[in-house]
């Protein structure tokens, strides 16, 4: 970043590069490409075997085309898949090891990664650019026999429960980006709660672009043995920058008997300036299955960065009476675009899933919900309930919405119920005879509109994301 | 404290107001009555900076010219419209809204922002002194709220804000004779040397709890007269049509 755009960073709070010296995979996607990525993070051959024959699929297999928002076509010759900081080549045993420009990089984000961590109970794998770099509580979790660490680790350390679940809920060559991830992911998380077992804490992640041209291939696999319980936090911030970014991170999930998994986003990608120049686009496979009798899912997600942003996070209801849940706020201002939302696919027996969510359009975006409810023949008595609402602000916002319903078992129900409204003026005008200035009223109106989905993170998480909801509408009612 | 000059109102090219003129000092209570139509509620909007209205004339409040502020700049100054339609704001606990809005004009008088706990402290004793439920309070803004719970709820707000003007827009409407009274007993505990109160109604009955010291009796955007107390007995007895 040039020094001369840090005058410009105020509106982007989070827009901020760290000097710190990279070492990068040559330019390209190739056969070489990932060898470099596999040989630098010493995985083992079937590691390699499995990255090579994802890139001989990728090669037949064509980006997707059917979203509504459109984007640059990116050439992925031209883009670094590898970039790690260099001084996380030799690991560090201890947070004093640390590079202090990283460390200072995760205050400005407000990231505890000292000894408030335990305070706030929260275990944090934090993921800077692609190399994880600290991974804190890990003592107190080993005692129980959970595995919280990062997933290039996990290949190492774990590889019986890495190759039987990795590619188990996004094949290999599911569609265009996951593959894509598959032959080059460099790094994320990995998480395995052993059966009957409640993670004492919620674990979290922060994610985070950095160096130039990298496009980010996190990769992140949980698994919930038979009746545990884990909460899970990812939460994203990016440096400011000009060129579109990619961001194609796979997550899979997979919760056996009755285990349950919430997972938490709070996705604050740099979303472009306000003319729509520059942004991450941000699009990640995040998928879930119930794969155990009774077990659950719980999506939550606070979309309000990037500059498009394109996921359906979903949930395969294989076992009976498993349920699906869906939370989701999505903002978008300027010239943002979003196309999210969620697929449920019911395969088992009294099945259930829910979907709330929450569109906010402002500025010239756009913003569609799109999702799939499909309840096969064999899932009787299982229910879904959808609830989508819109909130658009301004005349020049667009907000859609398009759900997928099949049902195929007369014993099984759907319930779809949508709203769109524009924000009242009326609500705005009573506010302010109480004293709240324009963006303190919008900030209240919109929190409430998105109280359903906001009460689903947990407390210190929902009261960022309030924060973030107030920050991304910023300047959008005049 | 609140002067009003030859005040003129226009809404979609329609004259509401048509040159009224009216002073309010502190500690007096003034009625405004009038028919449907007749520009009460207007003024109770122009007052509160409403947008939408093309205005002429001048309002001064405390000396300083309302005409340049917005609305909140007006209700952090001390000016309080207790609405006839109060919003219902969903998702919005009204706890938190309350707070929001007593830190708005506390922050804007150049006061610290009240803690939750000295608040929530705060707002239970005027709550019980208006006789309402503490269980209200962590319910969503006037959702589900009951015409009189709304009402309450207005009343309520202003005994926190401390306003120094009080305008109620036909607060009375629509009330039981119960929440009339709590809702009068409310404006009474509270009125003092300092504050003023203007009160729109339709009708004597408020009038019979709140005793004013001038009643004004709006016709075709003006005051067509102005009298005591016992004005509004009388207009009780003969209606509007021997006016203006």
């Amino acid at each position: 970043m040039k020094t001369e755009d840090l005058k410009n960073t105020q509106e982007y709070k989070y827009g901020f590069t760290t000097e710190v010296e990279n070492i990068r995979a040559p330019k390209g996607l190739n056969e070489e490409t990932i060898k470099f990525i596999s040989k630098i993070k010493k995985e083992p051959k079937w590691m390699l075997d499995w990255r090579l024959k994802a890139y001989n699929r990728l090669k037949a297999l064509k980006e997707p085309n059917w979203q509504k928002p459109k984007y640059p076509k990116i050439n992925y010759q031209d883009l670094y898949y590898y970039s790690a900081p260099k001084s996380a080549s030799e690991k560090p045993k201890s947070l004093d090891e640390i590079d202090p420009k990283i460390l200072e990089t995760y205050k400005k984000l407000g990231i505890p990664l000292v000894e408030q961590q335990r305070l706030n109970g929260i275990a944090v794998d934090a993921v800077f650019d692609s190399v994880s770099v600290a991974t804190t509580f890990k003592d107190e979790l080993t005692k129980k026999g959970i595995i919280f660490c990062s997933i290039s680790e996990a290949i190492q350390k774990h590889p019986e429960l890495v190759k039987k679940y990795l590619g188990s809920v996004i094949p290999l060559s599911d569609h265009y980006f996951a593959t894509l991830n598959s032959a080059v992911f460099t790094d994320g998380s990995f998480v395995y709660i052993p059966p009957n077992t409640r993670c004492p804490m919620e674990l979290s992640t922060y994610f985070r672009i950095n160096a130039s041209e990298t496009g980010q291939f996190e990769r992140t696999l949980i698994i919930a043995d038979k009746g545990s319980y884990v909460s899970y936090l990812e939460g994203c911030t990016a440096p400011m920058r000009d060129e579109n970014q990619l961001h194609a991170a796979n997550v899979e999930l997979v919760a056996l008997d009755d285990a349950e998994i919430k997972y938490s986003t709070v996705q604050n990608w740099y979303p472009g300036d306000k003319n729509g120049v520059g942004g991450i686009y941000n699009f990640v496979t995040k998928r879930g299955a119930c794969r155990g009798k009774n077990s659950k899912i719980s999506w939550t997600q606070v979309e309000t960065g990037s500059a498009i942003t394109w996921k359906y996070p979903s949930c395969i209801l294989q076992g009976d009476n498993s349920v699906g849940e869906f939370y989701s706020i999505a903002i978008t201002n300027n010239f943002q675009k979003a196309d999210t939302g969620t697929k449920m696919i019911h395969l088992g027996k009294n099945t259930k899933s829910k979907i709330i969510s929450k569109g906010i359009s402002a500025g010239n975006a756009d913003n569609m919900y799109r999702g799939l409810v499909d309840i096969k023949n064999k899932a009787s008595n299982s229910r879904n309930y959808t609830q989508c609402d819109s909130l658009l602000m301004g005349n020049k916002c667009g907000a859609h919405t398009v759900p997928y319903i099949k049902n195929n078992n007369a014993t099984s129900t759907i319930e779809h119920e949508a709203t769109t409204t524009k924000i009242n003026e009326d609500q705005l005008y009573y506010c302010n005879q109480r004293g709240l200035d324009q963006e303190e009223a919008v900030s209240l109106i919109v929190n409430g509109f998105c109280k359903e989905v906001l009460q689903q993170l947990p407390m210190e998480f929902a009261v960022e994301a309030q924060k973030l909801v107030s920050i991304s509408l910023e300047g959008s009612v005049g | 404290m609140l002067s009003i000059q030859n005040l003129e109102a226009k809404i979609d090219n329609k004259n509401i107001l048509n040159g009224l003129n009216l002073n309010i000092n502190p500690g007096e209570v003034h009625a405004i009555m009038g028919p449907n139509g007749s520009g009460k509620s207007t003024l109770a909007n122009v007052l509160s900076g409403k947008n939408g209205y093309e205005t002429k004339g001048q309002i001064k409040f405390n000396g300083e010219n309302l005409g340049e502020l917005t609305t909140e700049e007006r209700a952090q100054k001390g000016i309080f419209l207790a609405f006839q339609y109060p919003l219902e704001i969903p998702g919005v606990n009204t706890n938190i809204f309350l707070r929001t809005s007593l830190n708005a004009v506390r922050k804007a008088k150049g006061e610290k922002e009240i803690d939750t706990l000295s608040f929530l402290k705060l707002i239970k004793e005027k709550a019980s002194e208006l006789g309402i439920d503490e269980k209200f309070l962590s319910r969503q803004l006037n959702v589900g709220f009951s015409g009189g719970e709304k009402k309450k709820n207005e009343i309520l707000q202003m005994k926190l804000l401390q306003p120094k003007l009080s305008i109620l827009d036909e607060t009375d409407s629509g009330l039981d004779i119960d929440a009339l009274r709590i809702v009068a007993d409310g404006v009474n505990s509270y009125k003092n040397k300092d504050n003023a109160f203007l009160i729109i109604t339709h009708y004597q009955r408020l009038l019979d709890y709140i005793r004013p010291d001038f009643i004004h009796v709006l016709s075709n955007g003006k005051i067509a007269k102005t009298g005591g107390s016992e004005l509004g007995i009388e207009l009780e007895k003969t209606g509007y049509a021997n006016i203006g």
